[in-house]
């Protein structure tokens, strides 16, 4: 007897219910707080706050434990709170060259003007698991010393007074800076839309394009340049007081890339640029995006296109996460009717194939 | 922490006065797609955020919402829609096709007949019918611009070639206002010749895509096809097992593991209108009567 496809309702009620169980785990062991997920999942919540488009570590905190550790979903979690925010305007360019920085590093250069600044990076660490920490481990407090405030100049800077790398564009007064989120993307697109697609891009899908760019799929020859972490200030410009109104100070992280070099008959020849930004410390994820953002300048810069990390289209139509899960996802949804269709028509080609199988073996037989 | 405040039907109000220019937009230009800033919903890319889109932007206090998915207003996701929008616009919502003015659907057309003022809005996964034979954007709108459609035609003449038959058969694509070559999202082509001529507004929302199409009441729409090879509906050949329809979209239920399998109508108001009305299938014949299976 045909049963229904009724419930439904109820079963949605009740696998909320149960995933809400699950997501708390054992009730005896003490509730996660969004303090220790900020604190000690920092890198986690920097990157929820990355591709999520927001700069809010409570929320991001809560979407991460909303969504039980699986960082996709707390980025889809931030995004959807992000897309009702009402719009009051834009901030005024944030200065990375005014960065207090607490790390900074070059690789193209021993030494540099303002020094290179180690900070807390996983780079020099043996990756040895650590049973310390398994609980109550008290670090030493971390090593001080007196500062002068000295001036940090970006190594592009340094490189670009002798104009050996091309000049950074420079803000047009007149076409304001795209918003992908507000308009539709469209192609070809330009640099600035090109970059807020890759800071909101999943740092997987970049990470493995900027590898196969250095693995020989469309090669850029790039140098880190300059790797910077630190605080900035964000200024906001109030109409009505006529100046810009500080509201406070964010953490980024920045990376240039250095890349092979280009001129022509009418150009001296100098080196390009490759640029990455994000949200709190993701070091990995502006290194990608450096190296794909100069991939994709081939058209700008007369390369030859031939590699998926140079293909704007290619990239900028499957680098976000949420679109890509979203999309795979569904095909849990029931496809029941065009699944019928299909199979209405494999079952008449079945059976004209065999139809046709019958009427002509005899015959060919008996030929034979 | 900031906590969020939403408005009437979820979307705020600069965003649906953004998606009501692009549907008043594919209302001017049938069959064409509108390219429009679409959000990050709260249901993921691919349950349907276009559609929700479009309908969180029509919706008014008075409308009348139903939601189906495979015909349905009983599987998962269309439960959950719908009671999105009584949640957050406390409409009225209903599942009687002639009651609605507003219908969510995903993957159908409902069989009862759609009269004028309602209006029919379709969840679209990939809203270019041209995409499986070209994967760039920038090459199928200059496809569309110039009416350039013979790629569609040859795909379907080589079915025929291979097939015997056109091997499409669902997302079937048409021809809207004898102009822009249409994707009617993946609905069976059974349910195609509806959308022709309907007096009912068709709007298409495709979130992930970020494109509106809209067929307005009493357009031509036809399916694409040969004169030696017209286009045929595809329906199983045999009653509704419960309101013994012969008209209607079936779905295949698997009964048991020796082959077993039953007929019934995919859509659930048609069927349950039908057998309160009366009509009768094979298997609740007598339904006053307990039946006997083994």
């Amino acid at each position: 007897m045909y049963v229904a496809v009724k419930g439904g309702e109820r079963a949605i009620e009740n696998a909320h219910r149960l995933l809400a169980h699950e997501r708390r785990g054992d009730r005896d062991v003490p509730e996660v707080t969004l303090a220790q997920i900020s604190e000690q999942l920092s890198l986690g919540v920097d990157r929820v706050m990355t591709e999520g488009s927001l700069y809010d570590r409570e929320l991001a905190a809560l979407a991460i434990k909303q969504a039980r550790g699986d960082m996709i979903e707390a980025i889809f979690l931030i995004r959807a709170f992000r897309a009702t925010l009402p719009r009051f305007g834009a901030t005024e360019p944030v200065d990375t060259g005014q960065m207090q920085v607490r790390r900074r590093i070059s690789s193209t250069f021993k030494d540099i003007p303002g020094g290179q600044i180690l900070g807390p990076t996983f780079d020099y660490t043996h990756r040895l698991l650590d049973p310390q920490l398994a609980d109550g481990f008290l670090p030493e407090p971390p090593a001080t010393s007196d500062t002068s405030p000295v001036a940090m100049p970006r190594v592009t800077d340094i490189l670009g007074r002798d104009g050996l790398i091309e000049a950074s564009p420079r803000a047009d007064a007149v076409l304001p800076v795209g918003d992908l989120t507000r308009e539709p993307l469209s192609f070809p697109a330009d640099r600035d839309l090109r970059l807020q697609n890759l800071a909101r891009a999943d740092e997987g899908f970049l990470l493995a394009l900027g590898y196969s760019s250095q693995r020989g799929y469309g090669r850029s020859h790039p140098f880190a340049g300059e790797i910077r972490l630190g605080e900035v200030e964000v200024e906001f410009m109030a109409e009505d007081a006529g100046f810009a109104v500080p509201l406070g100070s964010i953490t980024l992280t920045e990376c240039q890339m250095v890349n092979q070099f280009k001129g022509s008959a009418t150009e001296a020849p100098c080196f390009t640029r490759g640029y990455g930004l994000a949200f709190g410390q993701s070091e990995r994820k502006t290194m990608s995006m450096a190296l794909v953002d100069r991939s994709l300048r081939a058209r700008e810069l007369g390369e030859e296109i031939i590699a998926p990390a140079q293909d704007e289209e290619f990239v900028m139509s499957h680098s976000d996460n949420v679109q890509a899960t979203g999309f795979v996802e569904h095909l849990k949804l029931p496809h029941y009717v065009d699944f019928q269709s299909e199979l209405g028509l494999l079952r008449k080609l079945r059976n004209e194939f065999s139809e046709a199988a019958d009427a002509s073996s005899p015959m060919q037989e008996a030929a034979e | 922490m900031n906590a969020p405040a939403y408005n009437f039907a979820y979307l705020d109000e600069q965003t649906k006065r953004m998606i009501r220019r692009a549907i008043l937009k594919a209302i001017a230009i049938p069959g064409y797609q509108v390219p429009f800033a679409s959000r990050e919903m709260p249901m993921p890319y691919g349950w349907g955020t276009g559609g929700v889109q479009v309908t969180a932007a029509i919706l008014g206090p008075n409308d009348v919402l139903k939601v189906i998915d495979q015909g349905s207003d009983d599987t998962t996701n269309a439960i959950s829609i719908r009671k999105f929008f009584a949640k957050t616009a406390g409409v009225a919502t209903t599942t009687a096709t002639a009651d609605a003015t507003v219908i969510q659907t995903r993957h159908r057309i409902p069989e009862a007949p759609l009269h004028g003022g309602q209006v029919l809005v379709y969840q679209v996964p990939i809203p270019e019918p041209l995409r499986f034979l070209e994967p760039r954007e920038t090459e199928t709108r200059r496809m569309h611009a110039l009416g350039e459609y013979g790629l569609i035609h040859v795909k379907l003449y080589e079915d025929i070639a291979r097939f015997g038959h056109i091997a499409t058969s669902y997302a079937y694509p048409v021809k809207v206002n004898a102009r822009y070559v249409m994707d009617p999202s993946p609905t069976p082509k059974f349910d195609n010749p509806k959308m022709d001529n309907c007096p009912a507004l068709q709007l298409f929302g495709a979130g992930r895509e970020k494109r509106i199409y809209a067929i307005p009441p009493h357009t031509s729409v036809l399916s694409l096809d040969f004169e030696d090879h017209p286009f045929t509906r595809y329906r199983f050949d045999a009653p509704c097992a419960l309101c013994g329809a012969e008209d209607s979209y079936l779905d295949e239920i698997v009964t048991d593991d020796r082959g077993g399998r039953m007929f019934v109508c995919s859509d659930t108001d048609y069927c349950e209108t039908r057998q309160s009305s009366g009509h009768r299938g094979s298997e609740n014949a007598a339904p006053h009567k307990e039946r006997a299976h083994g």
